[in-house]
């Protein structure tokens, strides 16, 4: 049975609540009002055991993210976006978000030395400070305090505009640069401001000498930074070019640094001894501090990838190692017309030189520091918009370390997602297998990030996430635990001919080419043919057998294979329209197939290959691996495959004869955009060394043009009663397997149900061989029953129900002794969900025996439907089965079974976010997942006994003396996985008390 | 005002009856001949017409004018049927159901045309003293306005039309306000009506405030809301069957109407409110020519002449619409189910008026084998005057089914023996 389905992309981040435990009072106020006097509240005791609604954690990769922060002493990361939100993360399992009130793009991150709060800028240019606050054994990430510089009365807002932050190593002090050209000193964390110390432009600009050619204006504080070995001077960087050392106690200037291009960062070296200076036109330059003043004391300025234009180096980093050569880092610096559209972080030691070329622009980068002094630079972490990079410094050849967190969902846009509960640790073993075989090129190095403990016990069960993507990808995700990752990858591209190049892969570094480009990271979200997309998923857990479902009517099934294999696939084409004369199909091709033999590597391997006639997307799927067949549906119609002995059982076809819509091809004009830019895109990427800026002008207007349209249209809906002629009442929505009670009470047989958008419910009976003749005899399909809904709404689920009113297991599930049997004693039921109505019906004679209306009495509709299984938090043994229900205003509810009365509402999703809704996908268990941008996912929990939440402890930092940077004594990523003795806690408990009361006085 | 119904000489049930009388009256009369008294004025006539070749209307008319010897003079032709009823003669088909009807004797009333036009309507004396006001007259009062400028218009009887829609409980609402149930079963028009969003302007202890409303910004020509005249461009939408819609998005009231569509109940507050129901008033004669709205001589005719025992047993507003919505409930729940003994193996048909033996389901597991158990009568019927129309027209629904037919059929054979009049 598969609930899942199309795709969803795009857009919006939800509001997630300031604090990692979220919203528990909502609940209990929603309880309350279903609370009704008697023999009721003994049930509503019931659902508060067994129902509870928690937003526990976001997989994924921040959208937009706009700035990264490190703390070495914590060994935390934090990650700021464009909508306010802030993330920390460490060890696996270690995160904690936190979000602004202030609906501004977070600008500058910056924990203070040593301590465990950290300071954000908004481009708001309001400061907030952070702390992650111990509260019964697990931190918790805070907002303290908030800070708004006010410059003099009648003053332009510019002079108070920050634009440089420097949180000092004291850890009492923020030096903010301004806009204005002042430095601004203020006292944290209680942000008082010292006006006393601020470092006015007057004062600067008084000493600056007379022949430095910018003196007139000196122009906004570009960067601040501290002496690592004096902590009484910083160096201040105005946006001119000139630099000045200005030593804090004395209050003056102590040595000018007059460059005269436009400043872009600065950096002074770990000995104190030089400052290097990165500039707009592509150059670096080191200058001796200390020598008298003034003066070219430029001791070497470099243009690295000069002769032509270059563009900025935006930050420059240089970082001795404990013997050798220092690293030099920077970002940006490429010649400007043939590789200006490069988004590179330039690394050289020695004489190497790496130029890694980056998916997206570059936010910020940091190094990690290793060694037995801390010194030798470790690791290399780039966040780029699309992805978090982290490259390992210490092994030959520079290898990237995969991520265990952040990973970007997008790498191809995400079309569906298909959950599996509970795996098998054979299969689960057999993929992971199948997937480090794919990670070869990884580091071998252990994540370098260790900040904090992960305390959430291990999680209690196996499961898989599978998202497919438009470029004809599965991705196959651990969803056990707090952090997505990233097991296994699928690609059924190789079954096709694409009209992808295959000379198109334009980062292959050739020997001597310059500069010298390694690209980096997965992010791509070019598809070549998006007919590949992926849009329907099933895998049975029991067999590990797979089938997948496309855009253009494909449809693959799949067995996990240790070992490669080079084999044929063939393909079966499935006419589904059956003779209905007039129609001519609109819309695109089938796939090309491959004739020859292709290698398949050890993993899932497809044997099998059905092609839909017309190829429209495949709209509902299913797979029995007990039975062996395969169920797929279109807007056209269904047919059933027998894989084993690779034929077609029976095919059907739903197409209303008046329906001409259905043969138009992929619908909706938004859609068509969506191709329309795909495809600029795509010539833009062919193109990519001319930019042709003026196409993206073109596709913009065009977007733009669309959208203006859609604006336009009144906003006015018909009020019509829905009918037979309606369009793409075919359409196949759901398709089911059951062995139930078919034709008579005392037999039971397999079947085959279908549910279409017109509110039409098929049956099928089916006559399977006995196993020892499975392989020669045929499969045969009788039609049993056919119901037309009077409502006529899209049907979107069917389950049977047995005679304990509970949900038919799943194949191979009783076999594996992981299911008691069904009922078979007991009538049983058919349970039709349809957009509008739960509805019970009596088997085998159907009729109607309860329902439950939604949309006549709260206009809401049935967008996404699940089984679920609901624990009590009170006792062990009890437990319910009830549908889990999203609806298109976003809420959640829960309706019992086989009762079908409405259990518990939730608000979930935002309305608006139509694709958000679209995304969701339930879990077994009463948790689920949807879409809060196109590379993060919201996890949520229905169950008060399934919650996977983030639960982990940050301890303050032993406050040392500043020269030598403390290590945490715990290592994080040892421990990740493991459970914390409760023994441990209390010790922890009582350090965080005592440091905490060393923090307040 | 177009006001189209399907013309039913009589309910179905009339009509059955009468079908049987007519199959066994030419056994009766072995002269197979019709006697006719016509009157006009004071005067009357008796003549005989054959019964198997009567002639078409026009042959009849000027038959009768000939007898009464006013030729030139336009008349109205109506007959009395078997149940005293005043029926019009205006065209074929009427015509010969009148002849067929005859047992014996059949009755013309000739009356002048410049005569009382809504004779049909309202002189049917007979019936009134039966006491009319339980039937109601909301459909053909409608038509009544408009029937000042146009001579000449035939109005039938209420109960020979099929309800299409109908304004309820008008004793429990505000006047401003009004609930107009649309009866989509058995009609083939499409609602036909949009709504938008807008501003709707209420008055609040705080003054006059603005708030999101839901208004009809579209009635489709020949749509069952233009043609029920109950519902305007403008109109703000303030329930949904008894659902109130403040704080629902359009989509949201848009999926409540469709999923409602089957017996659709909106209650709007009309933007011309001239219309509106005199709620106490006095009794005054607005019922036919009244420059005052058709539709509020009906309301105030209604709740006057027969308060709702249901409104008066219980004042609170739980009203009878959402009473009745739950119990026409049941009819949604017809969908139609093919058991396997009728599909043919890989036999793409779909599910039309095929002559498999389709059957509803009703809640009863029992009607599911055998659809003649016996429906009890809706309870609305009883107690609420204003929903007698409702229940005629799913009496005549189950008729249909007893008879073994299709939802369909029975349609078409209304549509067959009725006709579409425009008033």
């Amino acid at each position: 049975m598969s609930f899942f389905s199309p795709p969803g992309l795009l857009l919006c981040l939800p509001a997630f609540s300031a604090s990692v435990s979220l919203c528990p009072s909502y609940s209990l106020r929603q309880m309350r009002r279903f609370r009704r006097h008697g023999h009721e509240s003994q049930r509503d005791r019931l659902k508060q055991e067994l129902f509870h609604f928690n937003k526990t954690v976001e997989h994924g990769f921040p959208h937009q993210p706009s700035a990264l922060g490190y703390s070495p002493s914590l060994q935390l990361l934090a990650i700021g976006n464009r909508s306010g939100a802030i993330k920390l993360y460490g060890a696996p399992g270690v995160e904690f978000m936190g979000l602004h009130d202030e609906n501004a793009a977070v600008t500058q991150v910056h924990f203070l030395p040593h301590q465990v709060e950290l300071v954000t800028l908004l481009d708001d240019n309001s400061l907030h400070m952070w702390t992650l606050r111990a509260h019964k054994g697990l931190s918790e990430l805070l907002e303290i305090g908030r800070f708004m510089l006010t410059g003099p009365p009648g003053a332009p807002p510019s002079v108070t505009r920050v634009t440089a932050v420097l949180a000092h190593s004291s850890g009492e002090l923020l030096l903010l640069g301004t806009e204005g050209g002042h430095v601004f000193v203020v006292e944290v964390p209680g942000f008082r401001e010292l006006e006393e110390r601020n470092i006015s432009l007057d004062q600067v600009s008084n000493s600056v000498p007379d022949d430095y050619i910018g003196r007139r204006n000196l122009e906004h504080v570009e960067a601040l930074q501290e002496n690592p070995v004096n902590p009484n001077q910083v160096v201040i960087g105005y946006g001119r070019g000139l630099m000045i050392i200005w030593d804090l106690e004395k209050q003056r200037a102590i040595q000018h640094i007059p460059a005269t291009q436009q400043l872009e960062s600065v950096w002074w070296t770990e000995d104190g001894s030089y400052i290097l200076s990165s500039h707009s036109d592509g150059s670096y330059c080191r200058w001796m501090v200390g020598a008298e003043d003034v003066n070219e004391e430029e001791e070497k300025s470099d243009i690295p990838y000069g002769h032509f234009p270059c563009k900025a180096i935006s930050k420059i980093v240089q970082l001795p190692t404990e013997k050798g050569p220092p690293f030099l880092l920077f970002s940006g610096g490429m010649p400007r017309a043939s590789y200006g559209d490069r988004h590179c972080i330039t690394v050289i030691q020695n004489k190497t030189q790496v130029a890694l070329d980056l998916t997206s622009r570059i936010i910020d980068f940091f190094v990690i520091r290793d060694g037995p002094k801390h010194t030798d630079p470790s690791a290399l972490v780039v966040l780029v918009e699309e992805e978090l990079v982290v490259i390992d410094l210490q092994t030959e050849g520079w290898p990237v370390i995969q991520t265990p967190y952040l990973v970007p969902l997008h790498s191809s846009a995400i079309t569906c997602s298909h959950h599996i509960s509970t795996i098998p640790i054979k299969l689960w073993e057999r993929v992971i297998a199948a997937g480090e075989l794919q990670n070869t090129h990884y580091s071998k190095k252990p994540w370098p990030i260790t900040g904090g403990q992960n305390l959430a016990p291990d999680p209690p069960q196996r499961d898989l996430l599978l998202t497919g993507h438009e470029d004809g990808t599965v991705c196959f995700w651990d969803a056990s635990g707090v952090c997505l990752y990233p097991m296994y990858k699928l690609s059924t591209a190789a079954v096709f001919h694409t009209d992808a190049d295959p000379n198109d892969n334009m980062n292959q570094g050739t020997e001597g080419e310059w500069p010298p480009f390694r690209k980096v990271g997965c992010f791509d979200p070019y598809s070549d043919d998006p007919r590949l997309g992926i849009q329907k998923i099933h895998l049975c857990k029991y067999s590990g057998y797979l089938t997948v479902a496309g855009t253009a009517g494909q449809i693959l099934v799949l067995e996990l294979n240790d070992e490669a294999a080079e084999q044929t696939v063939e393909a079966k084409v499935v006419d589904l329209l059956q003779g209905q004369e007039g129609f001519r199909w609109k819309g695109h091709t089938r796939l090309d197939v491959r004739e020859e033999p292709v290698l398949f590597p050890p993993g899932f391997q497809p044997f099998a290959l059905v092609q839909c006639q017309p190829p429209a997307v495949v709209t509902a799927l299913t797979l029995h691996s007990e039975w062996k067949l395969v169920a797929f549906g279109t807007s056209h119609g269904f047919g059933l495959y027998d894989y084993q002995q690779k034929n077609n059982v029976l095919i059907k076809c739903t197409l209303n004869p008046s329906d001409q819509l259905a043969m138009e091809g992929p619908l909706s004009r938004v859609k068509s955009i969506k191709k329309s830019l795909r495809q600029s895109f795509r010539r833009m990427r062919r193109s990519r060394y001319s930019v042709p800026y003026t196409q993206i002008q073109d596709a913009n207007a065009r977007l733009e043009a669309e959208l203006a349209e859609m604006e336009l249209a009144p906003v006015q809906r018909k009020i019509e009663a829905r009918s037979s002629d309606d369009s793409f009442t075919g359409l196949v929505r759901t398709l089911y397997f059951a062995d139930t009670f078919l034709s008579d009470s005392s037999h039971n047989t397999p079947s085959l149900w279908a549910g279409t958008n017109g509110g039409c419910v098929f049956a099928f009976m089916l006559r399977l061989p006995p196993v020892e003749h499975r392989a020669d005899e045929p499969v045969t399909a009788q039609p049993a029953k056919e119901i037309q809904l009077m409502h006529r709404a899209p049907v979107v689920g069917i389950v049977v129900l047995d005679g304990h009113g509970a949900p038919l297991p799943e194949p191979l599930e009783v076999a594996h002794d992981l299911a008691r049997s069904p009922d078979l004693q007991g009538s049983h039921h058919l349970l039709v969900i349809s957009e509008e109505q739960f509805k019970v019906f009596t088997l085998p004679k159907v009729s109607a025996k309860m329902k439950l209306k939604l949309t006549a009495v709260d206009g809401s509709r049935v967008r996404r439907v699940g089984v679920a299984w609901f624990g009590s938090s009170r006792s062990e043994d009890y437990g319910e089965s009830g549908l889990v229900v999203l609806t298109n205003q976003g809420d959640l509810h829960v309706v019992s079974l086989p009762g079908v009365k409405m259990q518990v509402q939730y608000p979930c999703i935002r309305r608006e976010d139509v694709s958000g809704i679209a995304s969701c996908v339930f879990t077994k268990h009463g948790q689920g997942f949807y879409l809060i941008s196109p590379s993060e996912f919201e996890r949520f929990s229905l169950s008060t006994r399934h919650v996977v939440e983030p639960r982990c402890l940050v301890e303050v930092p032993l406050h040392s003396d500043n020269s030598t940077k403390h290590r945490p004594l715990h290592d994080g990523f040892s421990s990740a996985h493991g459970c914390v003795p409760s023994v441990c806690l209390s010790q922890l408990l009582q350090e965080i008390q005592k440091s905490l009361e060393g923090d307040q006085t | 005002m177009v006001l189209p119904a399907l013309l039913q000489p009589n309910s179905r049930l009339g009509s059955r009856m009468s079908k049987q009388q007519h199959y066994r009256t030419p056994l009766r009369l072995p002269d197979n001949v019709v006697e006719v008294k016509s009157k006009f004025e004071a005067e009357y006539r008796r003549f005989a017409l054959k019964r198997n070749s009567p002639g078409d209307f026009q042959e009849f008319y000027r038959l009768l004018q000939t007898i009464h010897h006013i030729p030139g003079v336009d008349v109205l032709l109506g007959y009395a049927d078997v149940h005293g009823d005043l029926l019009p003669i205006n065209n074929d088909d009427n015509f010969l159901k009148a002849v067929s009807l005859a047992s014996p004797l059949l009755r013309i009333i000739i009356s002048k045309k410049e005569d009382e036009p809504g004779v049909f309507a309202t002189n049917s004396l007979q019936r009134r003293k039966k006491g009319l006001g339980l039937t109601g007259l909301r459909t053909t009062v409608s038509g009544s306005a408009h029937s000042k400028n146009k001579p000449g218009l035939m109005i039938g009887l209420p109960q020979n039309f099929r309800q299409i829609s109908s304004i309820i409980d008008v004793d429990i609402l505000p006047e401003t306000h009004r609930r107009v149930r649309l009866h989509k079963h058995g009609t083939n028009k499409p609602l036909g009506f949009y709504i938008r969003d807008g501003v709707s302007v209420r008055v609040t202890p705080q003054g006059v405030e603005k708030v999101p409303g839901v208004f009809i910004s579209r009635l489709v020509r020949g749509g069952l809301a233009e043609s029920t005249g109950l519902l305007g461009v403008n109109d703000e939408i303030l329930e949904v069957n008894g659902i109130d819609v403040t704080g629902k998005s359009l989509d949201q009231v848009t999926d409540m109407m469709v999923a409602n569509s089957h017996n659709l109940i909106v209650t709007v507050k009309p933007a011309n409110q001239r219309n509106n129901v005199v709620h106490r008033g006095s009794k005054t004669s607005v019922g036919n020519c009244g420059s005052v709205g058709s539709v509020g001589s009906t309301g105030s005719t209604l709740s006057h002449d027969s308060p709702s025992p249901a409104s008066q047993s219980n004042p609170i507003t739980a009203s009878n619409s959402i009473a009745e919505g739950d119990s026409d409930n049941e009819d949604d729940d017809r969908d139609l189910i093919l058991e396997n003994d009728c599909l043919t193996p890989f036999d793409s048909h779909h599910i039309t008026n095929s002559n498999n033996t389709n059957l509803y389901d009703r809640d009863s597991p029992t009607s599911i084998l055998h659809s003649t158990t016996v429906r009890t009568p809706l309870p609305q019927s009883i107690s609420l005057p204003n929903s007698v129309g409702a229940s005629l027209s799913d009496n005549s629904t189950t008729m249909s089914t007893l008879n073994g037919n299709t939802a369909s059929s029975s349609h078409e054979n209304m549509r067959e023996d009725g006709n579409i009049i425009t008033l």
